[in-house]
């Protein structure tokens, strides 16, 4: 440790204004206050000061994913397994399937994302900010495993640059980021963003998962199979034709993108992000209050026409992005609401939108992400009424007396 | 001829007072037609004649219009402008006028259009009221082509209809950029222009 502070003493000078590397002066001061706790005190005034600062924000969100992220690797090489009729495979080489097939769209996020922040710190002569990193994990978890890594390079630098840099950097966006990002893959490049082909990856890589896929092999995800379903009675299906149930939903043993398939891997974030009190109770608890209120409602008067009203309600929370959405999405506090009954608007809307999309539009399978972006460019709104209501009762209370 | 006033009034309007950059009026058929560059610069060329020729008239009887109905009488200048347009679209480029659809006939509501009567022809004579409107039709021509020109390009691999990007792309994972003929992304182009164009410009950057 000493030897890397004396290393970071020494080159530091090359990096202060006048120095060889002024123009880096940015990365340099990221890489410090990333290795070391900075030692700049405030001069005057007293400060309250709480160790809970953004990097460790961030860091926890990351750690609340990583049981999504584990589990989509696992899920990818399930699949694929499945898909080419091996589904004996051994646990590890599914997970070392997957692994493969996942990590160059990290480093594509990671490296586009992080570059333009860091090229953005340093026009700006500010510092750089942790907010990319749990962006930049998300963006892998929310995007089908087939995307081309040049379109998640250009969705993630078009999201970076005109939902946030624009806006003036981290904490100022209006809209979540990562999910920009996925809106502009699926307007973008829709063919390759929903149907048969874009959430079961079939080839092999490296040598590892080589095989022909079996017959009946069907890459469609339940709700994709959804918005497509032709009859009264629903059944749904796994890639190769056999029938799941909610309970395989709950498990994430299906197709989907790799962070959103598994309840289980998502409440294990859950719990982590409400314990360490990162992410608001009211938005997560309001957000599957509205879905399952919407979805009630959707299947107290079932259509054929609209096939997911058949769904139960509980279903309809275990199945798709909805879970991944209210947990790791709608509970960002920057894009959020920020009021206590706010918050409790904001959530409900999101979860009743999210079913309403899902059910009664057929263009789109999914609704949690468009639900949430609608209710971003809301948000300020709720909260500007909460807080003028507020105003308001109180003025009304002071002149009673 | 070509004073400096003269010359101000077709050239400003081209960079440094640009109805679309600048001063942000005719947002609307910036959207709706610049999908691709052929009704784009039918477009422009049917706004220039327009608000050129409806400058000189309202220029030269505007010691008689009353002040009170000049509104009137300037809508029905441009209507009749408008219409001669249209239908000389109809007669020689018939696709391009159906591609357009109402949007010719929406000219009339395109907001360069009253502000240029308001601003400037009222108030000055025919020659130069008549540069005034070329100056501002072309300022708005070349957003509009810019912006089509983009467009068209990564939206759907063509110019002015022929394929410029080559198959070799095609087969080697290139895909057009769907998002790039849908609205929102003309009103993000026009964005990147006025970033550009500020940028250049330092003396129209607003201090917040």
């Amino acid at each position: 440790m000493k030897s890397l502070r004396k290393y970071m003493n020494k080159i530091k000078p090359a990096f202060m204004p006048g120095g060889r590397l002024a123009k880096l002066q940015s990365v340099y001061d990221g890489m410090e206050t990333f290795l070391f706790t900075p030692n700049t005190t405030s001069a005057s005034g007293v400060h309250i000061h709480d160790g809970n600062d953004l990097k460790r924000t961030m860091i926890t969100v990351v750690v609340a994913l990583l049981p999504c992220l584990l589990f989509g690797m696992y899920n990818i090489g399930l699949q694929h397994f499945l898909a080419i009729g091996q589904p004996a495979a051994s646990f590890w080489t599914m997970f070392l399937y997957g692994l493969l097939a996942l990590l160059p769209c990290i480093v594509v996020s990671y490296v586009v994302g992080l570059g333009i922040e860091f090229i953005a710190a340093q026009i700006h002569h500010k510092e750089i900010q942790e907010g990319f990193l749990v962006t930049g994990i998300l963006i892998p978890l929310i995007v089908p495993v087939n995307t081309p890594l040049w379109m998640v390079a250009v969705a993630t630098a078009f999201a970076v640059v005109f939902a946030k840099e624009v806006f003036g950097g981290t904490g100022m966006n209006i809209f979540n980021v990562a999910l920009i990002t996925r809106a502009f893959l699926f307007f973008a490049y829709p063919s390759r963003m929903s149907g048969d082909t874009a959430f079961v990856k079939t080839d092999g890589i490296l040598g590892i998962g080589d095989g022909q896929v079996v017959d009946g092999f069907t890459g469609a995800t339940p709700l994709g199979q959804l918005a497509t379903h032709v009859g009264d009675t629903l059944q749904l299906n796994n890639v190769v034709g056999t029938p799941i149930g909610t309970c395989d939903a709950f498990m994430g043993t299906i197709a989907g993108s790799p962070g959103e398939t598994s309840m289980v891997a998502i409440l294990i974030g859950a719990a982590l992000l409400l314990i360490t009190g990162i992410a608001s109770w009211r938005v997560m608890c309001s957000v599957f209050a509205g879905g399952l209120a919407m979805a009630a409602v959707a299947h107290a008067c079932p259509t054929p026409a609209y096939a997911a009203s058949l769904l139960d309600p509980l279903a309809q929370l275990c199945y798709g992005g909805f879970a991944f959405a209210a947990v790791f999405m709608a509970t960002d506090p920057v894009t959020g609401a920020r009021t206590r009954i706010g918050q409790y608007i904001y959530g409900f809307m999101i979860g009743v939108l999210a079913i309403l999309i899902r059910v009664y539009n057929g263009g789109y399978p999914e609704g949690a992400m468009l639900a949430v972006l609608l209710m971003n460019a809301f948000a300020p709104l709720i909260d500007h009424c909460v807080v003028s209501f507020n105003i308001k009762r109180r003025a009304r209370r002071a002149a009673a007396k | 001829m070509l004073s400096k006033k003269n010359k101000e009034a077709l050239f400003n309007p081209l960079s440094k007072d640009n109805p679309v950059l600048v001063q942000i009026l005719g947002i609307c058929s910036t959207l709706a037609v610049t999908a691709s560059l052929k009704p784009a610069i039918v477009m422009g060329i049917a706004v220039i004649a327009v608000l050129a020729f409806s400058n000189v008239i309202i220029s030269l009887i505007r010691t008689t219009i009353p002040t009170t109905i000049r509104i009137i009488v300037q809508l029905v200048v441009v209507a009749a402008l408008v219409i001669i347009v249209q239908q000389f679209l109809v007669a020689y480029t018939y696709d391009v006028s159906k591609q357009l659809s109402v949007f010719i006939g929406l000219i009339i509501t395109n907001c360069i259009l009253m502000g240029r009567l308001e601003a400037f022809a009222l108030n000055n004579r025919p020659w130069p009221a008549f540069l005034d409107g070329i100056g501002n039709g072309l300022g708005y021509t070349a957003i509009l082509v810019i912006v089509a020109f983009f467009r068209e390009l990564l939206g759907s691999g063509t110019l002015l209809g022929c394929h410029v990007i080559p198959q070799w792309c095609y087969d080697h994972g290139y895909e057009n950029n769907g998002l790039m003929i849908l609205p929102p992304m003309a009103l993000i182009t026009v964005a990147c222009i006025i970033w550009v164009h500020r940028a250049r410009n330092k003396e129209l950057q607003e201090l917040n």
